[in-house]
């Protein structure tokens, strides 16, 4: 795609053609690109290839699963009931995904609007976590058409995982409603965009609480296995915070990550605005991720004091323990700090992917690796590992259609740019070639 | 722009409202130490008595028609059975198991029959976001499989490794344990199939308050013979099936590190958040934003400040 516009190709980014028509939907999909462009465009991405050869072994498995039960593809295991698709789905999907309510509040309630070229990535990358979290949580659940058991038919409100459950449906809702604004913007509904917008702070607000509860909650489900779960690794009385704080470096790393991908691989699609102020956001972002990672330093080392662990340090979990918290806190802590003191926004980004691996690496200690840490550890099934990495790459592949469509990385114009004004772009995008375009 | 601001205001507020009806602020029902039911059974087990022979197995089997073992009870092989380095436990087709274990300095290996020890607050119930666990006031542990989803959470939750799921099932795997045969049996008021069975004696059933002055004075009476501990009396805030046993109980496998309180206690502090959460943050971030942004062009809403921004 980038090669397309590159010779002078203009994608869909305008609300009516150069000659004053509307597009029609089927030309939206096609980014505005006639069927044949689009088309050989699809099989000239290679990344394209690798999803389908995962995709080719993986969603057979995944049929698979259905029609022979969990445990044709996991090892069946009763002491690791919750094996990588909760693990990583459910576990380290949601709090990757804190972007949304993070910058919904920096946007709308703090009023920060030079946040706005990001918000609404941020808001899909939110979404798209949360929803292919409940779809990792479909495949593990042993009877996933009672998902609505808890909401309409037995309730056991005593549990975290009730509160667990209720969160992630409401805030789901609350994110599908944020996002919807760049849908309706994309298919032209102006007052569906209208009206959504009209609720903003209430979404934002319930989107604030709801994230604090249940991402906090996620770690509140350990505390139910004080016997499991290494000491180093638990904590009844900070679990909670310990999940909740660290998921705000988490969303804002993810957030950094995604944008660096974006920029490198669909600059095509970033407007001005998205690629000028990319850099200053990174930076700001960074700064934010430090201050939150530099909170969780702190609090992982008070619930070690808290409940005097020190004596674990002389294992090889103590070890380990130091190995996550050095490694993928305070390190990228300090890569970010440096990052942000020099203005280097590639620091920036490598302390952002850092972080982000903490966080997975803290998420599968505590729900795999240090879990029965008395007992044994499990390597999980190889068709557990294809499934989880195919459903993933379905993630990946959503995310970027979405991207490629929804006014996300570029703003809607009322009308297309004339060739000058584009041209006069291109060039600034650093685009060797100037040609006309709409030609 | 006061009009603005407390309807902007009325939104957040409407929106934190309407979270608090929909959530869990029922978290109550869990609160307060609960000790048991006074009149619940439970079960006194005498590791001393046990000899290994495996007739609770089979007893066992026979009494929920459980599926013929792979091999026969009489087969003293299985003790030697290792899975990831670990002794048996309890699955979807046995609810007990006997393990083997030799102690440090005794000549006499020591048997441990492991089943669901039912106890007096279980992490399985206080976990069940569908509230398929019940605890009777018999003191079984009961599980309804109607309305189970298959999370799985009651096998992170339970300190004693006791639920198994049928993870063979494709259409209804549900959770397999121990019930104390509360359906056919407990509920008449009859002991356990297992306890019938026992050709040692090694376990005595009755009221639960009474066992525990029974197992003192076991233990009182032959200070020698017992370790003095009764594992089940304060582990997890109580268990309605209980062991006393002449060897230390980590030498058996029990795990001494488990809380002397129920489980759900350490939870209860998050649990005392949620109300508050949802009370406190709407008034705390609409006021945030009320705040940071008035009387500054803040661009929204009803100013189309950025909106019409978009549109140019």
């Amino acid at each position: 795609m980038n090669k397309l516009v590159s010779n002078g190709i203009q994608p869909h980014d305008s609300a009516v053609k150069a000659n004053g028509k509307k597009w029609n939907l089927m030309e939206k999909l096609l980014l505005g690109l006639s069927l044949d462009q689009y088309i050989s465009q699809l099989f000239r991405n290679k990344f394209n290839w690798l999803l389908a050869i995962i995709f080719a072994i993986g969603i057979p498995l995944i049929i698979y699963r259905f029609i022979f039960g969990l445990g044709s593809v996991t090892h069946s295991s009763y002491d690791y009931p919750w094996g990588l698709f909760l693990g990583f789905g459910l576990f380290c999907m949601v709090p990757l995904s804190a972007s949304g309510f993070m910058l919904g509040t920096t946007v709308e309630i703090f009023g920060r609007h030079d946040f706005e070229p990001i918000e609404r990535l941020a808001l899909l990358n939110g979404l798209l976590g949360y929803f292919f979290a409940v779809v990792f949580l479909l495949v593990d659940l042993g009877q996933p058409w009672r998902l609505s058991y808890p909401m309409v038919y037995s309730f056991g409100p005593a549990a975290v995982l009730f509160l667990v459950g209720w969160h992630v449906a409401t805030y789901l809702s609350v994110q599908i409603a944020e996002v919807s604004t760049a849908f309706f913007e994309w298919i032209g509904f102006r007052r569906g965009y209208e009206f959504i917008r009209k609720g903003v702070i209430g979404l934002t607000v319930s989107g604030i609480i709801l994230s604090t509860l249940h991402q906090g909650a996620l770690g509140a489900l350990f505390v139910y296995a004080p016997g499991k779960v290494h000491p180093l690794w638990y904590s009844a009385e900070f679990q909670w915070i310990h999940f909740f704080v660290s998921s705000i470096p988490a969303g804002l790393c993810m957030v950094i990550c995604v944008s660096t991908i974006v920029i490198l691989t669909m600059r095509w699609r970033c407007d001005k605005r998205f690629v000028d102020s990319l850099d200053r956001l990174t930076i700001a972002l960074a700064k934010g991720a430090a201050m939150g990672l530099a909170t969780y330093l702190i609090i992982k080392v008070i619930a070690v004091a808290h409940d005097n662990e020190w004596a674990y340090f002389a294992t090889g979990w103590g070890l380990w323990w130091l190995v996550e918290v050095i490694g993928f806190v305070f390190l990228p802590l300090l890569i970010l700090a440096y990052g942000i003191r020099h203005k280097f926004v590639t620091i920036c980004r490598i302390g952002a992917f850092m972080t982000v691996a903490g966080i997975l690496l803290n998420r599968l200690n505590t729900a795999l690796i240090a879990f029965n840490w008395k007992l044994y550890q499990e390597i999980p099934h190889i068709f557990e590992v294809i499934i989880a990495i195919t459903i993933f790459a379905i993630y990946v592949a959503t995310y970027r259609f979405i991207l490629n469509r929804l006014p996300i990385l570029y703003q809607l114009k009322e009308q297309p740019m004339t060739a000058e004004a584009t041209a006069l772009e291109k060039e600034q995008l650093a685009t060797e070639q100037q040609i006309p375009v709409n030609a | 722009m006061s009009k603005i601001s407390r309807r902007k205001f009325l939104a957040g507020s409407m929106a934190g409202g309407a979270a608090v009806m929909m959530s869990p602020a029922k978290k109550a029902l869990a609160s307060g130490a609960f000790a048991g039911f006074p009149d619940g059974m439970g079960v006194l087990v005498d590791l001393t008595r046990c000899v290994g022979c495996r007739t609770c197995e089979a007893a066992c089997n026979q009494e929920q028609k459980l599926p013929e073992p792979a091999l026969p009870f009489d087969d003293y092989s299985v003790f030697d059975e290792l899975h990831y380095g670990q002794k048996r436990r309890p699955t979807d087709k046995a609810y007990t198991v006997v393990n083997r274990y030799e102690p440090e300095g005794s000549e006499q290996p020591l048997y441990r029959k492991i089943q669901c020890n039912h106890c007096n607050e279980p992490t399985c119930l206080t976990s069940c976001f569908v509230n398929a666990y019940t605890k009777t006031p018999e003191g079984a542990v009961i599980y309804n499989s109607k309305v189970c989803v298959g999370c799985r959470n009651c096998m992170i939750a339970c300190p004693f490794h006791i639920p198994a799921y049928s993870y063979d099932s494709v259409m209804n795997p549900v959770i397999k344990k121990c019930i104390f045969c509360y359906d056919t049996r407990l509920k008449e008021g009859r002991p356990p199939a297992c306890v019938e069975s026992c050709p040692q004696q090694v376990m005595t059933f009755g009221k639960r308050n009474q066992l525990l002055k029974l197992a003192h004075e076991r233990i009182s009476k032959n200070p020698d013979k017992y370790v003095d501990q009764i594992y089940g009396e304060k582990e997890v805030g109580g268990t309605g099936w209980f062991y006393i046993s002449n060897a230390p109980f980590e030498e058996a496998g029990f795990d001494q590190d488990l809380p002397k309180e129920p489980i759900i206690n350490n939870v209860k502090g998050f649990l005392a958040i949620v109300p508050m959460v949802l009370t406190i943050w709407p008034a705390l971030f609409t006021g945030f934003h009320l705040l940071s942004t008035k009387g500054k062009s803040h661009g929204h809403g009803d100013e189309h400040n950025h909106d019409t921004q978009e549109d140019q």
